[in-house]
């Protein structure tokens, strides 16, 4: 089990982030989004690498309406 | 018409004085006309977790507008969680500029002095331009410049409350003693106060509620654009001394006499 954004995500193999991201409809291309795994920046060029562990926890940001 | 010297920030010169929040409007096509018609160039944005199958719609709109985009730490508490922050919009939208929040309860939305201090010198470090929300604290405006701060953004008043300068004294203190510029931030509730911030020797004003959440934004972001050059145009003129007493400025003399 992984967490993103806070919700369970079943994961049996180690995905990486780019699978996570395609898994949850989310286009890994598209500019404007940050990921944070465990509290640390996942660069862009890592999403198709970096696998990620059971228990993580994965962050995936974008810019919203803000002061 | 006097004109003054035109807003610089880390080197990046700018023709606007106004920057605009774009927190609270309610659709985007009034957050669109009132960036056009605010002529600011530069709009915050908060980071918050992706929502599955939305678009980038803001980030297009903003696009589309020719404006650049200041992401900031807002809802942040420690900074730690301001770091990061800043650390995954630089990733996301490109720019090492950030908009500095460390807040200290919800309730006030008060800057919290010791983590904002904490959170600026880590992020000057790791090469961010960072405009931090202040306190109205000349002190800890100071010490925000010596960590290297690109601005310092003093309060007016508690984010939202619409209450104008609450402390003219603190802010221009702060505004005197500062080698970077000053930007207000937090607390306009019309344009009046927007005026009075550049009058009182601001460099900047940045507005969110008073635009996105006034009945109509679009015309108040026109209001507020107007106040900030009246502002500038304003203290380039002078203001006359407060006096105690009556200053006639008709004659007195020549006063005709009148019978009976």
């Amino acid at each position: 089990m992984i967490y993103v954004n806070g919700n369970p995500v079943q994961s049996d193999s180690k995905p990486t982030i780019r699978d996570v991201l395609l898994r949850l409809d989310i286009d890994p291309d598209r500019a404007g989004i940050a990921v944070a795994v465990d509290s640390e920046i996942a660069r862009r060029g890592v999403w198709p690498t970096q696998t990620l562990d059971d228990g993580a926890q994965v962050e995936i940001v974008t810019a919203t309406q803000g002061g | 018409m006097s004109v003054s010297s035109p807003l610089v920030i880390a080197g990046r010169t700018f023709r606007s004085r106004l920057l605009l929040g774009t927190g609270g409007f309610t659709r985007m096509a009034t957050l669109a006309d009132a960036i056009a018609a605010s002529e600011t160039e530069l709009v915050t944005v908060a980071m918050r977790r992706v929502e599955p199958g939305t678009d980038g719609s803001l980030l297009d709109v903003i696009a589309e507008r020719g404006v650049d985009v200041l992401p900031n730490t807002a809802g942040c508490f420690t900074a730690r969680d301001a770091v990061l922050t800043a650390q995954l919009a630089r990733e996301a939208l490109g720019t090492d500029w950030v908009k500095l929040e460390v807040i200290g309860d919800e309730r006030t939305l008060l800057p919290d002095a010791p983590e904002l201090l904490v959170a600026a010198e880590q992020l000057v470090d790791d090469g961010f331009v960072v405009l931090p929300y202040t306190n109205d604290d000349p002190i800890l405006a100071r010490r925000l410049e010596d960590v290297g701060c690109a601005a310092v953004m003093p309060l007016g008043s508690p984010i939202g409350s619409g209450r104008g300068i609450a402390n003219p004294v603190n802010l221009v203190l702060i505004v005197e003693q500062a080698g970077v510029p000053v930007i207000l931030d937090a607390g306009v509730g019309t344009a009046s106060d927007a005026a009075l911030a550049i009058e009182l020797g601001c460099d900047g004003v940045l507005c969110a509620s008073a635009i996105s959440r006034a009945i109509d934004p679009v015309a108040m972001a026109h209001a507020i654009r107007h106040a900030v050059l009246a502002g500038e145009l304003a203290r380039g003129a002078g203001r006359i001394p407060r006096r105690t007493h009556a200053l006639a400025s008709s004659p007195l003399e020549g006063m005709p006499e009148f019978a009976g």
